[in-house]
């Protein structure tokens, strides 16, 4: 997705909001941050382009931003799949069975952690503890928080949305 | 706003909530909105809007109420009474039976006097679950923002710093530092700009105090925080928060919009000449964050790498310049010293822990949930007590406390007092206030290696002790699991922890051997068990196996590459 391809496309606003916020913040380079988490919202994930994009824009040099961005395990550099699973993996949901889910899920999807489907349907992501602890162990679909979930319940789940018509 | 005009605030929301003839409270935490309290909240109103009562039942979502494990949980008043696991279908049956007969709907109860509550104590949690987090004249009826217009009106800097001296304060993040000393030296160092920071980065697995407190009572931290600022001499405020919490981002946001709007917060704060604004800081999921020096670098926009300490932030912090950091919990605690006094709160705890610490209670455990109790209770209290013991039939293995910088506390220390000093004594540590309870279904080398493992990854790269030592020890941990350890493997283990600990820049490095070296130290006989008998007793460990960890081979992987 280039920056070129979107604008002659027209369609595109959201490098006019991603605008917006970085004249918000009067391009201060320790906005970085801030602008990242805006990019992802607008964007679903940082692109390259959009990386040099805040780089040119905040007057950082490109490596920085890059640094950033893979530093922190929010951003995310590759674009995600139609559905994202998150399993709990705190350690409240691991006493309480979370790897045994975790396991299931990556056999039935045939992929790992932190990776999305070969046909692009389902990204599978860990998350370090949602704080819900209460309800271990705890998986979220797309944007559903499951609680007391189990291997039969989450296999089944991401099974229909793998069955769904695109 | 005045002092006076606070009162009235607050004096003309109560008389507006004595108009009410009920009032329903639906429990609007983590745990809760996952077992459909939002729904709940719904049909209540609606159940309320066809009895033709629904101008005279006020329906409100709150805070945590602190009994995750069996929500949601739904609270009546004038009556007190509070419910647990309630669907939408018991919604008529209480609007119905209790609402309008007055009796309470038998089979749903939680009883008053169960030992959930009677054995809590309350003070950073008073207001949570009572009232709306999203209304600040709830709080402001409460008794919100009281401390702080006293405070600023009838006490000085040095008065609000000897108050919370006297009260014995400790850091709630757990480190256990003074917080009145810790204030005195940040107003101490001149400096026309200073800085109030609220760390947020609630990052241990495991632990969901904070949270709960920001969505459920966020006015609070602001107000703790703005006595802070009036105290040290600060102008501008940072929560940096997670970005894994969205609703607490949300309902801070909303609080601080609110604050500013009613003049609790901006310019001449209560006519006088203190200004003081606060803003957010999202984080972005990277755990070294909660190290100070790390949060502040990522406040500035860089990767959180911390530094080496001195020159501390309270001398040298965000943007240079002079920097309190506080956890949430204790600018929580913060406006009810000011209001009832050091020494109040110094009569409650032990000698050298003061006041109460607020446990996220969770695992193989009856109650979980969120709980505050009087520092000195006894663990055994906490667990069999308040937390009503193992379920299943399980028999008790250890306590996990402090997350992966803390260790595993075994039945024989069942009876050790919750202070700093005695938690630190027996090999774990006070932490932030997560505590996880295994049963004989979890086996303790695996503990250890979930532990490392989390820290492996998230280790910062700075220093080499931390970035290498991890993995090292991740792989030997791994090998023990796997059935392949040699008892060589043993003491190198032991050697690496200890250097580890050592040589590390920050606390995550220092602490990151603390679940290996303790559960060593109390279970070395499971260790010998996996690596002389193949045999993991819990059944968790494949020791037979002999594969590798995926997280072993993709290290191999990339050290190919």
């Amino acid at each position: 997705m280039s920056k070129q391809a979107d604008k002659q496309g027209n369609a595109d606003n959201r490098y006019k909001y991603l605008d917006r916020a970085i004249a918000r913040h009067q391009f201060r380079g320790d906005a970085l941050i801030e602008i990242l988490h805006t990019t992802q919202e607008l964007f679903g994930f940082i692109s390259r382009d959009l990386l040099l994009y805040i780089a040119r824009n905040l007057k950082l040099p490109p490596s920085k931003v890059y640094g950033v961005a893979t530093f922190y395990h929010f951003f995310s550099l590759e674009p995600k799949g139609e559905h994202t699973v998150t399993v709990c993996l705190g350690t409240a949901c691991y006493v309480r069975g979370a790897a045994d889910i975790q396991v299931a899920l990556e056999k039935t999807c045939g992929c790992a952690m932190g990776q999305t489907t070969a046909d692009g349907k389902i990204s599978l992501q860990g998350a370090r503890c949602v704080g819900s602890c209460g309800i271990a162990p705890v998986v979220i679909y797309d944007n559903d928080v499951a609680g007391y979930d189990t291997v039969e319940q989450a296999t089944a789940r991401v099974r229909t949305w793998m069955e769904e018509q695109a | 706003m005045t002092l006076e005009e606070l009162y009235e605030l607050g004096q003309n929301f109560r008389q507006k909530l004595e108009t009410f003839r009920a009032e329903i409270h639906v429990c609007g935490s983590g745990g809760c909105i996952s077992s459909g309290s939002f729904q709940l909240k719904e049909t209540f109103e609606k159940v309320c809007e066809a009895r033709k009562i629904g101008a005279d039942v006020r329906v409100i979502t709150t805070g945590c109420m602190g009994l995750c494990g069996a929500g949601p949980l739904v609270r009546v008043h004038p009556s007190d009474t509070l419910y647990v696991r309630v669907t939408t279908e018991d919604v008529e049956r209480i609007v119905d039976s209790h609402i309008l007969k007055d009796k309470p709907v038998k089979n749903l109860l939680y009883p008053k006097d169960a030992s959930f509550f009677a054995r809590q104590m309350q003070v950073a949690l008073k207001n949570m679950g009572r009232i709306d987090p999203e209304s600040i004249e709830d709080y402001i009826a409460h008794g919100g923002y009281e401390a702080l217009a006293k405070a600023i009106t009838y006490y000085t800097q040095e008065g609000v710093i000897l108050e919370v001296r006297n009260s014995g304060l400790r850091g709630r993040g757990g480190g256990g530092y003074p917080t009145g000393l810790k204030w005195d030296i940040v107003r101490r160092v001149p400096s026309a700009e200073k800085y109030v920071v609220c760390n947020a980065d609630e990052g241990d697995p495991g632990a969901f105090m904070d949270r709960a407190m920001l969505e459920g009572n966020p006015h609070a931290i602001l107000e703790g925080m703005a006595i802070a600022g009036y105290a040290v001499g600060a102008t501008q405020g940072f929560i940096y928060v997670r970005g894994e919490y969205p609703l607490a981002i949300e309902r801070l946001k909303k609080a601080i919009k609110q604050s500013e709007r009613t003049q609790i917060l901006g310019n001449r704060i209560f006519e006088s000449g203190f200004n003081f604004r606060i803003d957010l800081r999202i984080g972005a999921g990277a755990f070294v964050c909660g190290e100070e020096t790390a949060l502040l670098q990522s406040i500035e926009g860089q990767r959180g790498q911390p530094r080496p300490r001195p020159p501390y932030p309270s001398q040298v912090g965000l943007w240079g310049k002079p920097t309190l950091l506080n956890n949430v919990e204790t600018f929580a605690n913060v406006p009810a010293i000011v209001l009832n006094g050091g020494k109040w709160y110094s009569a409650i705890g032990t000698e050298k822990s003061k006041g109460t610490k607020v446990f996220a209670l969770a695992g193989r455990i009856n109650n979980t949930g969120l709980i505050e109790v009087p520092m000195g209770i006894t663990l055994r209290e906490i667990i069999f007590d308040i937390g009503g013991g193992i379920p299943d039939g399980g028999e008790f293995k250890a306590a996990q406390t402090g997350g992966p910088s803390g260790g595993c506390i075994p039945v024989q220390h069942l009876d050790t007092p919750v202070d700093y000093e005695s938690l630190t004594h027996v090999g774990s540590m006070m932490g932030s206030g997560g505590l996880i309870v295994m049963d004989q279904t979890s086996c303790m080398v695996d503990i250890a290696k979930y532990f490392m493992k989390f820290c492996m990854e998230e280790s910062c790269g700075k220093c080499i002790p931390c970035r290498v030592g991890t993995v090292q020890l991740f792989r030997l941990l791994d090998r023990m699991t796997n059935g392949t350890a040699t008892e060589e493997d043993l003491d190198t283990l032991e050697e690496l922890c200890v250097m580890v600990k050592d040589t590390s820049l920050c606390g995550l490095g220092q602490t990151a051997p603390n679940p290996v070296m303790s559960t060593l130290h109390y279970f070395r006989r499971e260790y010998e068990q996996h690596i002389h008998e193949h045999n993991c007793a819990a059944g968790v460990c494949s020791v037979g196996a002999e594969q590798a960890d995926p997280a072993v081979a993709s290290l191999h992987q990339s050290e190919g590459a």
